[in-house]
Order: C-alpha cells, then structure tokens, then sequence
C-alpha cells in the first residue's frame, strides 16, 4: 500500500472496482424526476441541484422516491453517465437492481458498498476514492489517499 | 454473513433447468437477496409492473429479452403507467422514438401476461391484496399503499425486480417482507395540530412531505391523526395523497396511523422498543407545505389533478363541485388524470361528462409529469397532488402551487390562484 493511503472495508452490495472523485451528498435523490439523462441532479428540491454524478463516486445515506430510479441508473450505465461507483448508509434495493440489470445486459459493473455510520464517518469530504466490491463474500473495499 | 439458501427447485430454476427466462429474473433476484441480507425466498400473490414507462434503450432491452426468452408471469400481475394515453392518443406529443419505443414496452408486458391496466393506482381498479399477503410491487405510492393501507407486504422495489419476481413468483424474504421490518423506529405526534386544519385536504400532502423528510426511508408510526377507512373512499384517498408524498421526499414504504391503519390499532402493536416520539407543529406543517409550492405570485396557466390516479371517490366529489357552476376559465389547461378502469364508471356515472362540460380534459394510461402533454407555453401549473408538485419542476422546468381541489377549481375558473390560507396560520 502506498504511504499515506487509507483504506476500510464495508458491505458489498454489487461487485465491481472502479475509481473517481468523492461526491457526498447533502441529500438522497430519486435517480427518476431528480438526475437528468446526462447525470445531472435536476430536484430543485436537492442542496446539490446543478451538480453531476457522472464518473463521481456519490455517497449518500440512503435512497429517495421513485421506483423508476432503477430503470434511470440502467440507462444512465449504459450511456456511461452513471457514477463510478455508489456508497450507502443504508442498502438501497431500487439502485442495486440498476446495477445487476446493468450488468446482466450491458456486462457493466457498478460497485455498490454498504458502510456502517461510524466507517461513513471516516470517509474523506473530496478527493480522488476507489471501489472494489465482491459479492462472494460480500466485501467491499475503499480506498484513499491522505 | 447471512447466507442465503435456495430450494431444491430454486436452485434448479437459477440453473436454466426452467428455462432461460426464470433463469435470468432468479439472478436477479438472488442478486438482491444477497444485497438484501436475506436467508430465503418467498413465494408472492401478486405483483405490479413499473417498468411501463418509457426511460431508455436499457428497460425496453431488459424486458423483450424476457419476452423473447419465452417469460410469462407467475401471479396476478397489473401494469403501471406507461409513456402513451391509448384511449386519447392526441393528447400525448411524443417524439418518435417516445411513441415507437413507449408501445414496445408496453405491449412487452401484455406478451409476459401483464394486465393492461396502465395506472400507478391499481388499488382503486381492483387489484387489493388482502391484509397480510405477500406481494412485489413496484411504483413508489403503490408500495406504500399497499403496506400502510391495505397491510399487504412488499419490499420498495423498482423496475426490473416486479416483472422478474412475477416470473418466479418469488422475492427475497427481507424488509418489509419481514414482521420485524414493519415495526417503527420512530413516532411523529400530530396532537398539537387543530383539526379544522387536518380536515384540509392540502394538510395531507403537506404531512406526506414532512413524512418523508423526517423519516427518509424508516418506518414512522403516527399519532393524533384522524380517520376511518371505511368512511367511502375520503380517508384512503387522503392516505394515498400522504404515501405517494412521503415517497418522493423520502424513501417511505410503509407508515403506521395509530387507529386508522390496519397493523396498528394501538401504538404498542407497531412500536417495538422505547422510541423517540417528535411532536409536529403547525409552523413544521405548513413549512412542509410551502416546499410543495414554487411559485411566487398569484399567476396560472393550468391545473393538474389526479397523481396517484383519481379514484372514483374523487371524481365523484369533483362532480359535485363542479356541477350547476361556473365554467373554467379558458386561460387555464385543467387535466385529471386516471385510470381507464376508473374512467369507464365515471362515465357510466356522468362525473366524466360534467368535467368535460366545464372545460376538463381526461387523461389515461400515463400522466400529465411523465410524458409531453402540457402545452410547452404553461409557467404555472396548481394541483392537489404533493406528488406531482415535488416532481414537476424538475421534470418539466415548470412552477407549481399545491392546493385542494377545491381551491383548485376556484382558481380553474377566476384563471388566477385562489388560495384560503387562514388554517395555516
């Protein structure tokens, strides 16, 4: 591991790796009626209304509104406008199933890792982050570099 | 790690032993299984469809595969709103590949043997599970619908899964699956609340919206609110307005009322261990309220009624109100929007007629915030949906005003917002 790296582990909930820059944000979304097909966040409602997910690795605490967000996350993997990589408090079902269909389609995987509230807390707030996620065991690992 | 087992035949069906279309939904629900910690699958009754609409090359992939791959539904299965109204086609300016694409996807369902039923209401077209069954739905007011009110049991499931687990007739035993799941972890107190105000039919939605903020995906018990859900369709009806909000602010699936909903008759049969209980204010509620209305200024260009789809019960008291009155006025573009099944008693019953008479337009199969039907010049649209005002300016860069149907109407006819605000304060 290089000098200065950090890392923890959380639970993996979609297989994957990949890396990006950390979006946190303030607010859950509903990927249907809140990101455009660009991966843009359209909720007026949404603090981060402008801001794009795509390549980003977005964290957030949990989903938000339409079961449409699925089909949203698919299409948005699909045309490469996705985030690289998504981060949860608490497991989002709706989004998970964008990325198996994602990936049982498009051969696409989006890592997707579950963290406990105390290893969120130790996330860094910007920067560069990677993703790796494996579903054998369900462990998923990210790292940093300080 | 929980681990997950499979029967003897599920196993067989993740192996392609039943075909190549089980196989492929038993991946995906094994898939979210495992994400979902749960150790079993469980058989469902009945299932409803979201994957319906219309948003990309991806979803429509996704289900003519099943369909080419020889799928077909295992339980009861209802279809959601889709891209297109097939009974007033003009009314939907769709693009080419809108049209083209929208009515693959839709007849793609009807060949896995999904019924045409094209609402995200199928509760009010005759679809209700019965108290305790085991369901997969899709479509975020639909689900908590069908938990809170009819304490039917489904997890928040989005497209792909519901058509999937109908072709299984299996989801993971997880969520809201689970007696555990159901109970709340948190009590929010309407007591201090006047009930003229909660007799407001704008105070529902404005709850919904509190709800879903306050929540976000948990499962809240609620307190000092009234309502009888055997009172003809009033209470459920304000239900649906507080689910389909409390949905799209946060990610609500299932709320408990404490003497109104089914699973909790007392406070004690929902709430497991010592909870914190927040009290609600009027200045919260009416806050909660004012997130639902973009506007500033008493301008308008339309009305739009009916997300979740107008049930007869409303149709009925729009009937009412409309009748021996005042035409709109022809500035304002008024829709409701609901489901065919619906539509055809409202017809049989005249409330269709009369708001066609004052000036309405009926929209079916879809939604006036999903698909191009507004008139691209509209600025201001008022409705009584939290819903459709939570999701309509981004959706269609328009503003919005929440208010009931009533006010809704006044304003429909004095082609300016009309609003009583005096409860609020």
């Amino acid at each position: 591991m290089l000098s200065g790296s950090k890392s923890l582990t959380g639970r993996a909930l979609h297989p994957g790796s990949s890396s990006g820059e950390l979006l946190i944000l303030d607010q859950p979304i509903s990927f249907w009626g809140g990101v455009d097909h660009h991966g843009v966040i359209i909720d007026v409602h949404h603090p981060q209304c402008g801001v794009s997910v795509a390549g980003k690795v977005l964290i957030m605490t949990s989903g938000r509104g339409s079961s449409s967000a699925t089909a949203v996350l698919a299409e948005l993997i699909r045309v490469k406008k996705a985030p690289a990589a998504m981060i949860f408090t608490e497991c989002d079902t709706i989004l998970v199933i964008g990325a198996l269909v994602s990936a049982e389609l498009y051969q696409i995987q989006m890592p997707m890792v579950e963290l406990t509230a105390d290893s969120y807390a130790k996330i860094p707030k910007s920067g560069s982050i990677s993703v790796a996620a494996e579903t054998e065991n369900m462990i998923g690992l990210i790292k940093w570099l300080e | 790690m929980k681990k997950l087992i499979l029967t003897e035949l599920e196993q067989a069906m993740l192996a392609g032993e039943h075909g190549p279309a089980i196989a492929m939904c038993m991946r995906l629900i094994v898939g979210v299984a495992k994400a979902n910690q749960a150790t079993r699958l469980i058989e469902i009754e009945s299932a409803h469809a979201d994957g319906c609409l219309y948003h990309g090359i991806a979803g429509l992939e996704y289900t003519e595969k099943l369909v080419e791959l020889g799928g077909q539904v295992k339980v009861r299965t209802t279809t959601n709103v889709s891209s297109l109204d097939l009974l007033h086609p003009d009314l939907v300016h769709a693009d080419a590949t809108l049209a083209t694409n929208g009515r693959r996807l839709m007849d793609a369902h009807l060949a896995l043997g999904c019924e045409a039923t094209w609402t995200c209401a199928p509760y009010q077209t005759g679809h209700r599970p019965a108290f305790g069954t085991q369901i997969a739905w899709a479509e975020s007011n639909a689900i908590v619908f069908a938990n809170s009110v009819l304490g039917a049991r489904t997890d928040r499931y989005g497209d792909f899964l519901d058509i999937s687990a109908a072709i299984v007739g299996r989801v993971p035993f997880a969520g809201l699956h689970t007696d555990e799941g159901r109970k709340a972890s948190l009590v929010l107190d309407f007591s201090g609340i006047s009930r003229e105000l909660l007799e407001e039919e704008s105070a529902w939605p404005a709850i919904g919206a509190l709800l879903g903020d306050i929540a976000e995906s948990k499962v809240a018990a609620m307190i000092g609110l009234p309502g009888d859900l055997s009172d003809g369709g009033l209470t459920e009806d304000r239900l649906k307005g507080l689910g389909a909000t409390a949905a799209s602010a946060g990610g609500v699936g299932l709320f408990h009322i404490v003497g109104v909903t089914p699973e909790a008759p007392t406070l004690a049969a929902v709430v497991n261990a010592k909870v914190e209980t927040i009290k609600i204010s009027t200045e919260q509620l009416r806050a909660s309220r004012d997130r639902l209305t973009t506007a500033v200024g008493d301008d308008l260009d339309a009305v739009s009624l009916g997300t979740p789809h107008f049930s007869l019960a409303e149709f009925e008291y729009l009937a009412k109100e409309l009748e021996g009155g005042d035409k709109f006025s022809a500035s304002i573009d008024f829709y409701v929007s609901t489901s065919r099944g619906v539509l055809e008693r409202a017809e049989a019953l005249g409330y269709a007629q009369i708001l066609k008479n004052a000036g309405g337009r009926i929209v079916t199969d879809t939604c006036t915030y999903v698909t191009p039907i507004l008139n691209p010049k509209i600025k201001t649209v008022m409705t009584n949906s939290g819903k459709w005002a939570w999701y309509a300016p981004g959706n269609l860069g328009i503003e919005t005003i929440l208010g009931s149907v009533k006010e809704c109407i006044a304003s429909a006819r004095a082609g300016k917002l009309v609003r009583n605000d005096a409860l609020w304060f």
